[in-house]
């Protein structure tokens, strides 16, 4: 059995830093006018110097150009691949066909990984994208451990699934929370409130709190609570999922460096010592999670145990 | 003699000195049920999408069996017109079971092609039914010339785009790429990314991208901000809550501009709506459509069109993407009860010429001295006032009360049947 990879989302060089001493493999970086509700922003040079230094440190570096493009950006999306192939980064995570495409006729060949959200559902389509030069399926999040590990054993490419934090459930192009002000008459909040990330809705009949932000992709709203699935990690581990992903949008870096060593302590644990060590430890692992948990964002652990009907 | 403009434009052509469409595009339109499509094809539809009973995203909609889709092919042939299958969801590994045969059923109802979002259904149809044409669902959320490239070059007919595609995007994927482009033109909107939103699956455990939408995106939520760990309200009791409720699309002034960039196909959305929708807003685009083709440089677009349309609407309307982006005036604050003006009151079966009597369907109640109205693509619309109603044995009823119930009336201006009758709301 492999060790799977433990992936993570840094929001500055300096954390990334942070982030190999806490154990990481890899990162996923890049710019939102490329990629979707990225932890943190890296211009072109900022992911240069992130990867000069997680390649020293012997890890691996994915860019994410995962968005919907519009006609608009496919000029900078092809300049902006062309600086990703010079700069040498390890992966490209993509959504649209339009990256293929590009990724073509610039003779760029960074292999690719497929990320389109919420719709990487089944095998048959994961290996579909596999045909077409993904080397690895980023899973949906809506999914249950037996679909995860029914997808892990149908594939050939590796997967990828998220274990810790919170999870984008909607995403539109328009900018709904500038609307909102508008429509109150409110236009001077629109440019107090641009940058903030600190809103967030309230739905009184679940009395559940969902993050929402906007940026240059539109508006993105989040789920209610944070997956963490740290003492639940022994059939994954089994099954032999590729990587694991520590989702770090809209938290701290310290939280994110402190989730990243708990993590990387289960993973070790469990491959260098054994299942009982991991057994053992497990619980403590989540207390430290819980420790540092904002009182504002209950744990949960997503969808891995929980079936949706339609 | 007919005289082509430029080369390789294949949109227009002079006819006896006057500029005429010759490629005219596809009005398509929903139907969720057989009595719905044999509604939509006798009012005017080229084409028809329908749901079946598996793969598709409406689970709450009636959906057709193979049977009703042999039918409902039957029915549209006779007109010319194209039966369309949607097999629209992200499947799950589960879903894989039975897609085969089911796509070989389809397959042999006679139906033209189906509409799909997964690369499953895609490779599955291909080889399992290789007669269907297959068009991209817009739940692909495709936005952008080289995504329809790829599409094209994967062999599929048609791509229907994003909702989020504006008229100038649409016309550099036409110059692009060679493949048929669908486009929305009427009816209710997502307001997420189609695809990207599974609020559904968060908050009632109900998987949206395999139909089952609560459409969360309808209801109210207050708006906070936290400040150094204070929760501090920004909405006031002077607005309503924030909500993100799109008003519905409506791009009947636009269709010459769509017409003109050669879009294939002008699509209008609602298999959930009642056949008195799917009537009214199929005659209004079928009206549009023709006119502007025949005479595009006298066209104009006429007040009653208008009109009629807004006798069936749901909601408040907006051109969301086509011209610009949506502002926010083109979603609704505070409003949730549906608007509808008028009432569907009855289905004509049957008139005699010689007795002018009426034989009607009813659908909703009405009564001598009503004010009506009665539209159908044979006839012009007219009004009426309501006189003396009997039901089937001839006895004298003072109001029609039951739904679907077979009552007479007598009126002196022909019908012809399916034709409608309609009532205002007081």
């Amino acid at each position: 059995m492999k060790k799977p990879e433990l992936l993570v989302t840094p929001q500055s060089v300096d954390h990334v830093k942070a982030l190999l001493q806490a154990g990481a493999d890899a990162f996923v970086i890049g710019e939102q006018q490329f990629g979707l509700r990225l932890a943190g922003e890296f211009s072109v040079s900022e992911v240069e110097e992130a990867t000069k230094l997680i390649h020293a440190a012997g890890k691996k570096v994915y860019v994410a150009v995962n968005a919907l493009f519009h006609n608009e950006k496919l000029d900078a999306l092809a300049e902006y691949l062309k600086e990703m192939q010079r700069i040498g980064v390890d992966r490209l995570i993509y959504g649209d066909p339009a990256v293929l495409i590009i990724r073509r006729e610039q003779g760029v060949t960074i292999p690719l990984h497929w990320n389109p959200e919420t719709t990487a559902t089944n095998w048959f389509t994961a290996n579909y994208w596999g045909k077409r030069g993904a080397t690895r399926a980023v899973l949906s999040r809506e999914l249950s451990l037996d679909e995860v590990l029914e997808i892990k054993e149908n594939t050939e490419v590796e997967i990828e699934v998220q274990v810790h934090g919170m999870t984008c459930m909607f995403q539109s192009k328009r900018p709904l929370l500038g609307h909102y002000f508008l429509y109150q008459d409110k236009v001077m909040e629109i440019e107090n409130r641009k940058e903030n990330r600190n809103m967030f809705l309230h739905d009184d009949e679940r009395n559940n709190k969902y993050p929402i932000y906007e940026d240059a992709n539109g508006t993105h709203i989040f789920s209610p609570n944070d997956m963490c699935i740290i003492d639940e990690l022994g059939e994954l581990f089994e099954g032999g999922i590729d990587a694991l992903k520590i989702e770090g949008v809209l938290q701290t870096p310290e939280y994110i460096v402190t989730a990243t060593e708990a993590y990387r302590q289960a993973i070790d644990t469990y491959f260098d010592e054994s299942e009982d060590a991991y057994e053992d430890i497990k619980d403590d692992l989540l207390a430290k999670i819980e420790e540092i948990q904002p009182a504002i964002r209950p744990l949960d652990t997503g969808f891995i145990f929980k079936e949706t009907v339609y | 003699m007919a005289l082509v403009l430029e080369q390789n434009d294949k949109i227009r052509e002079i006819l006896d000195g006057k500029r005429v469409i010759t490629k005219k595009p596809e009005l398509l339109a929903p139907a969720g049920s057989l009595e719905k499509l044999k509604v939509a094809v006798h009012y005017g539809a080229d084409a028809v999408f329908i749901g079946g009973r598996e793969f598709g995203l409406r689970s709450n909609a009636d959906n057709f069996s193979i049977e009703e889709m042999r039918e409902g092919v039957e029915f549209a042939n006779k007109y010319g017109a194209k039966i369309y299958v949607t097999t629209n969801i992200f499947a799950h590994n589960e879903n894989m079971d039975g897609l085969e045969q089911y796509l070989k059923d389809i397959e042999s109802a006679g139906v033209t092609g189906i509409i799909v979002a997964d690369p499953l259904i895609i490779e599955t149809c291909r080889t399992a039914a290789p007669k269907l044409e297959i068009h991209l669902s817009t739940q692909q959320s495709l936005s952008n010339w080289k995504a329809v490239q790829y599409w094209k070059e994967e062999g599929l007919h048609r791509v229907v785009l994003a909702r989020e595609v504006g008229g100038e995007e649409m016309k550099l994927m036409k110059e692009k790429v060679d493949i048929e482009i669908e486009a929305f033109v009427h009816g209710a909107m997502c307001i997420a990314y189609s695809g990207r939103c599974v609020l559904s699956n968060h908050m009632t455990a109900r998987d949206s991208n395999r139909g089952g939408c609560c459409q969360s995106c309808r209801w109210d939520y207050d708006l906070y901000e936290l400040e150094d760990g204070e929760e501090k309200a920004l909405f006031d009791d002077n607005h309503a809550p924030f909500a993100m409720s799109p008003k519905d699309l409506k791009l009947i002034e636009a269709i010459p501009h769509m017409i003109e960039l050669g879009i294939d196909s002008l699509k209008v959305e609602g298999r959930m709506k009642s056949i008195h929708y799917v009537a009214t807003v199929v005659s209004v685009y079928r009206k549009v459509i023709d006119a502007y083709c025949a005479d595009p440089d006298n066209f104009k677009i006429k007040r009653e069109w208008l009109e009629e349309l807004d006798k069936c609407a749901n909601r408040d309307t907006a051109e969301a993407f086509f011209h610009d982006a949506p502002g926010h005036e083109e979603q609704m604050f505070g409003v949730h009860g549906r608007k509808t003006t008028y009432e569907f009151a009855g289905l004509i079966l049957e008139h005699d010429p010689e007795t002018k009597m009426v034989t009607m369907q009813q659908r909703n109640y009405f009564k001598p001295g009503d004010e009506v109205e009665f539209f159908g693509p044979e006839i012009e619309n007219f009004r009426f006032t309501m006189g003396e109603i009997w039901d089937e044995d001839g006895n004298s009823l003072d109001a029609a009360r039951h739904p679907l119930q077979i009552v007479k009336f007598k009126c002196d201006t022909p019908l012809k049947p399916h034709n409608m009758m309609r009532k205002e709301n007081n």
